[in-house]
C-alpha cells in the first residue's frame, strides 16, 4: 500500500516537467503557432536555470532565469516566423538543434559543478498524513503550480475575453484581423508565454529534479510534450492527465522492474508509448474530437493585408 | 512587389544563418583540427608533415585521435577515457599531438569520422565503445598503415587489438561496502543495458556484499541507455521507494548518486571520482584509470612495439581500477578489508569469481574450487543468488 502511495508521489513528479512543457505549448499552438523547438528551449532554460542556482543558491531565481532563457529564444523564433513568415515547422527544428548545441558547448564548465543545498517542501500538518501525506503534500511547489496552471488555463482560454481573442488568432487569423485585433503581436506574446512555460519545465529538471547539468539531459522529454498536446487534443486538464500518464507508466515500468515482477523491461519501456497510440486511435475513432479542438490555423502563416 | 522581394531574401537570411548555427553547434570540436589531406582515406606515406621549421632530424610526433561516444562532460565513461588522453599528453609531451571527436554515435557515423581520422593523418586512433567494433575492423582492413586500438570488442586483426577493464572488481569492492552499510539488507543497481559487462557488474556487487553480510538481496531497474540522467533518476528514486537503501549503476551519469543525496540514501560514484556531486550520500567511487594502457599503448608505438590482433583485459593488478575516496562514516574494519582485496587482486591470491556459486534458480555455475576464467566471465548472463528477478533475455541463450 504505501509503495503504491510513493509510486503516486513519484508520477506526480515525473509528469510536472512533461506538464509544465506541455501546458507552455499548448498557449503556443491555441494561436495557431507550432514551435517544434521545445527540447532545445528546455536544454538552454535548464542550463540557465543551473547556473543560476550555482551562483545564487535561490531556487526562485534559477526558474525566473529558465523562465526568461525560455522566452527569449522563443521571441527570437517568434519574430521569425510570424514577421518573416519563415516556415514554422523548419525554424522549430532549428530552434531544436541550436538549443542543444548552443547548451552543450556554454554548459561545459557547469558539467562537474554541483548545486548547494537548499531546503525540503513539506506542508505542515498536511504533509504528516499517513500515506496520503507523503504522496500529495511533500511534492516541491512546482508541482501544485502545474496543477494551478491547469486551473488557470482553463479559466483563461475558455472564460476570459483575452482568452477568446488568442483563440480566435488562432481558428481565423483573417477574421480577427479583420475585427482590429493585433495578430502578430498576440501570437508573438502567446509564443514568448510558452517559451517561458518550457523554461520553467527546463529549470524544474536542472534544478529539483535530476539536480546537475549535463548536455543532452532534457533527453527527449520535449518532444513528448510536443507530442501531448495533440494526445490531449489542446486541452488543458487532459494535458495535465496525459502527462501524468506518462510519468506514471514510466515510473510503474521501474517500479515493477525493482519489485521483481517478471515483465520483460523491453516491453514496459514501450508501454508509454503503446498508450499514447491507443489513447490517439481512439480519439481519432472521432474525427469531431480532433478538428473541433485543433486550432484551424495551425501551422500556417498569416500575412496580414493579403 | 520590391517590398515582398525584399522580405523574401530576409527570410531565407535569416533561415540560413539559424541553420548555419545548429550546424555549427552539432559538429563541434574537433580539437586541434589540422588541414584536411587528400580525400583519399587510405592514404600511405606523407602524412602532412606537422613541424618543418623544426631544428636537427626532429622526430615526426605521433599523431593520435579518440573518438568518444559520449560528451567529454558526461563526468563518467567518456570523462574517464579524456583523463587517460589528457595522462598521455603529459607523459609523452611533444612526441605526440593528440585530439578527440565526441558524441560519435553507434551506427554508421562513427565509420565516417574513423575514416576522417586517418585521412587527417592519424596514425593510432582509439574507439571507446562497444559499438564501434565493426566500423573499426572495417577501417582498419583499408589502412594497414594505422594503428586501432578498441576498448570493449572482441574482433581483432592485424593493426587493430582491443583493450578492456575489469570494472567487475570495482562492482565487488563497491558491494563489500554496500553490504557493511545497508540497514535493511536491500541494495538497488540501477542497469544500463543487459549486456555481460553489466550483469557482471550487477553479480560481482552483490557477491561482494553477500561476503559480509549474506542477508543482502539486490534489486535491479534496467533503463535501457547507457546515458539519460532524468531516467536513471526516475529508476533511482523507484528502488529507494521499493526498500534499498544503497544503490550503484552502471550509468554514465551521476544521477544515480545524487537522487540518493536528495532521498537520503547511499550511492557510489562509477568510471570517475564522484564524490562532489553528492557528498553526503557518497559511500566511494569505483573508478577506471584509463591512463595506464594508454600509456602503454603510446609507449608500443612509439618505440615500435606495437603489436595487433591483441587483447588487453586490466584491472586493479595493472593499476587500472580502483575503488578511492571511501567515505568516512564507512567501518575502519571494512576500509582494511578493501585494502586486503585490492593487495590480493594484485598479486592474484584473491579471486572474486570462486566457486561453489550457483544462479539465482539454484544451478550451479561454477563447481566448487573452480575459478572462472575469462570466456565464462565474458559470456555471464545470469543473476547469482541474492539478485532478484532475470536478466532480461537471458534465459534463452
Amino acid at each position: 500500500m504505501e509503495s503504491y502511495a510513493l509510486l503516486f508521489a513519484a508520477t506526480l513528479n515525473a509528469g510536472t516537467v512533461l506538464a509544465l512543457a506541455a501546458l507552455g505549448l499548448l498557449v503556443n499552438e491555441k494561436a495557431g503557432v507550432v514551435n517544434l523547438g521545445a527540447e532545445g528551449m528546455m536544454l538552454c532554460a535548464a542550463l540557465a536555470g543551473f547556473v543560476a542556482v550555482v551562483h545564487t543558491g535561490s531556487d526562485v531565481l534559477g526558474f525566473v532565469a529558465g523562465a526568461a532563457a525560455g522566452a527569449v529564444l522563443a521571441a527570437a523564433f517568434g519574430w521569425l516566423v510570424i514577421w518573416l513568415n519563415t516556415n514554422q515547422y523548419a525554424t522549430g527544428l532549428a530552434l531544436s538543434l541550436f538549443g542543444a548545441g548552443f547548451s552543450a558547448f556554454a554548459g561545459i564548465r557547469y558539467v562537474q559543478e554541483k548545486l548547494p543545498e537548499r531546503p525540503r517542501f513539506s506542508i505542515p500538518v498536511l504533509g504528516d498524513i499517513p500515506l496520503v501525506g507523503p504522496a500529495l503534500f511533500r511534492q516541491h511547489p512546482m508541482v501544485y503550480v502545474a496543477i494551478a496552471l491547469v486551473l488557470f488555463l482553463v479559466w483563461f482560454l475558455y472564460r476570459s475575453r483575452a482568452g477568446l481573442v488568442l483563440r480566435s488568432v488562432g481558428e481565423s487569423p483573417d477574421s480577427a484581423h479583420s475585427l482590429g485585433y493585433p495578430v502578430r503581436r498576440i501570437r508573438l506574446a502567446a509564443v514568448v508565454a510558452g517559451g517561458a512555460l518550457c523554461g520553467l519545465a527546463g529549470s524544474y529538471l536542472a534544478v529539483i529534479y535530476t539536480p546537475l547539468w549535463v548536455e543532452g539531459m532534457v533527453a527527449g522529454r520535449g518532444w513528448i510534450a510536443l507530442a501531448l498536446t495533440t494526445f490531449a487534443t489542446w486541452r488543458p486538464a487532459r494535458v495535465l492527465l496525459g502527462a501524468y500518464l506518462f510519468g506514471g507508466v514510466t515510473m510503474l515500468q521501474f517500479h515493477l522492474q525493482g519489485s521483481g515482477v517478471e515483465v520483460p523491461s523491453q516491453f514496459l519501456t514501450m508501454l508509454p508509448y503503446l498508450a499514447t497510440i491507443a489513447v490517439l486511435a481512439l480519439i481519432s475513432r472521432n474525427p469531431a474530437w480532433i478538428r473541433i479542438n485543433m486550432p484551424a490555423s495551425l501551422g500556417k502563416p498569416f500575412h496580414p493585408g493579403t | 512587389m520590391t517590398d515582398l522581394r525584399k522580405r523574401s531574401l530576409l527570410q531565407a537570411a535569416a533561415l540560413s544563418a539559424l541553420a548555419a548555427t545548429a550546424l555549427v553547434g552539432c559538429g563541434k570540436s574537433e580539437a586541434p583540427a589540422p588541414a584536411p589531406s587528400a580525400a583519399a582515406p587510405a592514404t600511405t606515406a606523407s602524412a602532412p608533415a606537422p613541424s618543418a621549421a623544426a631544428p636537427a632530424p626532429a622526430a615526426e610526433k605521433l599523431k593520435i585521435a579518440f573518438a568518444y561516444v559520449g560528451p567529454v562532460g558526461d563526468g563518467g565513461w567518456t570523462f574517464a577515457h579524456d583523463n587517460g588522453r589528457k595522462a598521455i599528453e603529459k607523459e609523452f609531451g611533444d612526441k605526440i599531438v593528440t585530439s578527440f571527436v565526441e558524441k560519435v554515435p553507434e551506427s554508421a557515423d562513427a565509420e565516417r569520422v574513423i575514416r576522417d581520422m586517418v585521412g587527417q593523418g592519424n596514425k593510432l586512433i582509439f574507439g571507446t565503445t562497444f559499438g564501434y567494433m565493426e566500423p573499426m575492423m572495417k577501417v582498419a582492413a583499408d589502412s594497414k598503415d594505422v594503428k586501432f586500438e578498441h576498448a570493449t570488442g572482441y574482433k581483432t586483426a592485424d593493426n587493430l587489438r582491443t583493450y578492456d577493464s575489469r570494472t567487475y572488481e570495482g562492482a565487488y569492492m563497491a558491494g563489500v561496502i554496500a553490504g557493511k552499510m545497508t540497514k535493511t539488507n536491500t541494495l538497488g543497481v540501477v542497469g544500463s543495458i543487459p549486456i555481460p559487462e553489466v550483469v557482471r557488474n550487477i553479480n560481482s556487487f552483490t557477491l561482494g556484499a553477500q561476503s559480509v553480510n549474506p542477508q543482502v538481496k539486490t534489486r535491479v531497474v534496467w533503463v535501457g541507455e547507457w546515458f539519460n540522467p532524468p531516467k536513471e533518476t526516475e529508476a533511482a528514486t523507484s528502488l529507494i521507494n521499493g526498500g534499498a537503501d544503497v544503490l550503484m549503476q552502471n550509468t554514465d551519469s551521476s544521477a544515480v548518486l545524487q537522487t540518493a543525496e536528495k532521498m537520503g540514501k547511499r550511492a557510489f560514484g562509477w568510471d570517475s571520482d564522484m564524490t562532489s556531486y553528492g557528498p553526503k550520500a557518497h559511500l566511494g567511487s569505483a573508478i577506471i584509470n584509463w591512463a595506464p594502457y594508454y600509456t602503454k599503448a603510446v609507449r608500443d608505438a612509439l618505440e615500435g612495439k606495437w603489436q595487433g590482433k591483441q587483447q588487453a583485459w586490466w584491472g586493479v593488478k595493472e593499476g587500472a581500477i580502483d575503488m578511492v575516496s571511501i567515505a568516512a562514516d564507512v567501518p575502519a574494519e571494512t576500509k582494511k578489508r578493501i585494502d586486503e582485496i585490492k593487495a590480493g587482486l594484485k598479486d592474484g591470491s584473491f579471486v572474486i569469481w570462486k566457486g561453489p556459486l550457483k544462479d539465482n534458480a539454484g544451478k550451479e555455475v561454477l563447481a566448487k574450487d573452480a575459478t572462472a576464467d575469462d570466456k565464462f566471465l565474458g559470456g555471464i548472463n545470469f543473476y547469482v543468488q541474492g539478485v532478484e528477478g532475470k536478466v532480461p533475455g537471458g534465459e534463452k541463450k
